[in-house]
């Protein structure tokens, strides 16, 4: 408890105290990890505790961004309402695709989710008068919450910050909760859940509903930081790289997703400068993560600390323990 | 804790760098200008963004580094195509390395993404994105292209089919995307303006593996077909329209991006006697185009094309307004300089500008032909002076909606 308390008052410190020691830059820079952050740990609710791989995330991601700029710009509601709006309509689709996606399981699954994407993608991209193809939608104006004006960078920051840490609360307490606790039976072992009597398909499609929302959440961070969203925004592409963040950091454990989300997002942006095939170091970086800890980062380095220093207790309330993955049914 | 103290260490560090930095400027003179350029390394348009990026090294590398008699300092980016890096790496290259001026990026999309940030921060950009909207409805005053819109060269070509090759009847086809559209309909609106008849539109996904399926609906009794294709995607489908034997049997006019010079070397010679469009040809007869097109073979082994001419191009438009305003700090004085100069020697020919920041110049039709062992885009006819509106009013062109898949509404199709 106190361990793991004081680790993460210190990381709240250092969140709260980063737009003092960087410039904008680095600052707006922030801004986006937390929203690919947060999209990643949304993906995480049903990759690492529902144990069911996504390729469709960036959907949901999408349509929300597309909603609320539709709903903004179109049809004239204002921010709030088009937020909610926007959230609902993704919540509403997730709701639906999961119906589909869930009469499958693992490798089917993970086709079918793909599938559901590129439909998405195809209605971003073809449906021009809706969605003005492939030249995107523009995003007049950030909102301003409370009449507070976030267009600079450091209140556009502390947004995001706030934004993020209410998400994330929320999704560790559902992740802590009874029904996490049955998420995760659902996973290892679905037979034994049903046989105590858990309704694991219910369990699966409630973890997808609420997976979706809270990408959709990240989405509307996205296109108020963006002010811009275009078909990139639901690409198989986008919805690779989220999974990529997820697993690379650690599938099923809370900050794992977040971890992944720091490095990709400055593979891309930062070391893309120095680094002209910066594609393959992050091809690299996942090859050595999946050899050296296939865990993924977070729980990898925890298990070489505790090894370090085998009298510390080993760490943390949402790590499963490895020894589960390889049962898992997939 | 001993990392956040460096992470202060180094802020701290990097605000007194920038104020050393920012005090030699009472020295003026030897001031170096600071110039990004944001291009394409990495994905699918990686190869026309790596031309871009060698023909503007050749240009800094023939001039020893130099614009307007102050130092150059370029910081170049790659955005990977992706429109959410392309404006964390505008502000890089804005908020960090503190650029006068920014070339790129290379795609439509990107440009878009940038354009609000671009009017916030006032940056003057010269891009290669085609998008007819960038200098037309949604022209923004930070903007100048020294290329052409994806119309500007395909009405040009609608005028040479109807009126210099007598054709009634042609066909289209084209990827199915903005870019596509605009050509497409940019070529259509002219054509039929004259007394020609569109009489089929085909549009093949942008990344379609085979054109079999297309090539087979095509409708072969037509003077010609219009292609208008980015990319490679040229070079695939004029390979696969010969496979399936229509070559000779209907003449293809290409777009501006159809049968570029990067691609032509491969194309061989079933290629002779193709005619396409474009803002520039590497056969250009001037000193200025010649020089650059040695200096690419000498340097690179390629012959410029649409990508590296306009790199080149932006290169000396941009030197032109550094000499106006006398590498003075001042972004306003620089645009107005980039809009208002006419820059009479580049590679492409006469250059200047519209109210709406797009380039007016000369637009020329090329035949492929085999000159000295190697195939190349000869000047067979030169339009001079070409604005993105042809000859319409641009108040009343800028009335319509912009071009897209059904606008201008074709009357004549058949099947």
């Amino acid at each position: 408890m106190t361990r793991s308390f004081i680790a993460l008052l210190l990381i709240a410190v250092l969140l709260a105290l980063v737009p003092f020691m960087m410039d904008d830059f680095f600052i707006n820079l922030c801004s986006q990890i937390l929203c690919y952050a947060l999209f990643a740990v949304s993906l995480n609710l049903i990759v690492g505790y529902g144990g069911m791989t996504s390729l469709g995330h960036a959907a949901y991601f999408g349509i929300a961004a597309y909603a609320v700029t539709w709903l903004h710009t179109v049809a004239g509601w204002d921010h709030l309402t088009s937020a909610i709006g926007a959230v609902g309509v993704a919540t509403g689709t997730a709701a639906v695709f999961g119906v589909l996606a869930l009469r499958a399981s693992g490798l089917s699954f993970l086709m079918i989710t793909l599938a559901l994407g590129q439909i998405v993608w195809g209605v971003a991209y073809r449906w021009v008068a809706l969605t003005q193809g492939d030249n995107g939608m523009r995003f007049p104006q950030r909102p301003a919450p409370f009449g507070i004006d976030i267009n600079g960078a450091m209140s556009f920051y502390y947004f995001s910050l706030i934004v993020f840490a209410v998400s994330v609360y929320v999704i560790w307490r559902v992740v802590n909760s009874p029904f996490g606790a049955s998420l995760r039976g659902a996973r290892d072992q679905p037979r034994r859940m049903r046989m105590l009597g858990h309704d694991v398909w219910m369990i699966r499609w409630a973890a997808f509903v609420m997976s979706g929302f809270w990408a959709a959440v990240a989405g509307l961070l996205f296109v108020y930081y963006q002010k811009f969203v275009s078909p990139y925004a639901v690409s198989l592409q986008q919805s690779a790289e989220v999974l990529l963040m997820t697993i690379l950091g650690g599938a099923s454990t809370l900050t794992g997703p977040m971890v992944g989300a720091i490095i990709v997002t400055l593979v891309k942006n930062v070391a893309s400068t120095y680094v002209e095939r910066w594609n393959a170091l992050l091809g690299l970086i996942f090859v050595l993560a999946v050899v050296f800890m296939p865990t993924g980062l977070v729980p990898g380095f925890r298990r070489l600390i505790s090894r370090k220093k085998p009298a510390a207790a080993p760490a943390d309330e949402t790590a499963t323990p490895p020894a589960a993955a390889p049962e898992r049914a997939s | 804790m001993r990392i956040d103290r460096r992470s202060v260490l180094k802020g701290i560090g990097a605000g007194v760098g920038v104020a050393a930095l920012g005090a030699p400027a009472v020295r003026a003179q030897a001031k170096p200008v600071r110039i990004g350029f944001m291009t394409v390394k990495t994905g699918p348009l990686a190869s026309g963004g790596i031309q871009m990026e060698q023909a503007l090294n050749l240009y800094l590398k023939e001039r020893n580094n130099m614009m307007a008699g102050v130092p150059v300092e370029l910081y170049t980016v790659d955005t990977g195509g992706a429109p959410a890096v392309a404006r964390t790496k505008m502000q890089e290259l804005v908020e960090r390395n503190g650029i006068a001026a920014m070339i790129g990026p290379l795609s439509t999309q990107e440009a878009l993404a940038l354009d609000d940030y671009i009017r916030e921060t006032k940056t003057p950009t010269i891009s290669v994105a085609a998008a007819d909207d960038m200098t037309q409805r949604r022209a923004n005053p930070w903007f100048v292209r020294v290329t052409s819109t994806s119309s500007q060269c395909a009405q040009v070509m609608g005028d040479y089919a109807a009126k210099d090759l007598k054709y009634k009847r042609c066909s289209t086809i084209a990827d199915d995307i903005a870019y596509g559209h605009e050509q497409n309909s940019g070529f259509q609106r002219v054509f039929e303006e004259e007394g020609g008849k569109i009489v089929q539109k085909l549009w093949p996904p942008l990344a379609v593996p085979d054109y079999g399926t297309y090539i087979a609906q095509i409708n072969t009794k037509v003077d010609g077909m219009f292609a208008a294709f980015a990319g490679s995607n040229g070079f695939r489908f004029f390979r696969q329209f010969n496979e399936y034997g229509l070559k000779g049997k209907i003449p293809l006019l290409g777009g501006m991006t159809a049968f570029d010079e990067s691609l032509l070397q491969q194309m061989g010679d079933d290629a002779i006697g193709l005619l396409s469009v474009n803002y520039y040809s590497a056969t250009i007869d001037t000193a200025t185009n010649k020089k650059f097109v040695a200096g690419m073979v000498r340097d690179y082994k390629v012959e410029p094309g649409y990508y590296g001419a306009a790199t080149y191009t932006a290169g000396a438009v941009l030197e032109a307004a550094l000499k106006t305003t006398g590498g003075k700090d001042d972004k306003q004085a620089l645009m107005n300089a980039l809009r208002t100069n006419k820059v009479e020697d580049t590679v492409r020919g006469p250059v200047a500008f519209d109210k709406y920041g797009n380039a007016v110049g000369n637009i020329y039709i090329r035949r492929v032909e085999k000159q000295n062992g190697r195939l190349v885009n000869a000047v067979i006819k030169t339009y001079e002076n070409v604005s993105q509106f042809w000859k319409y009013n641009p108040e009343e062109f800028l009335k319509n909606p912009v071009y897209s898949r059904d606008y201008p509404p074709a009357k004549f199709l058949e099947n």
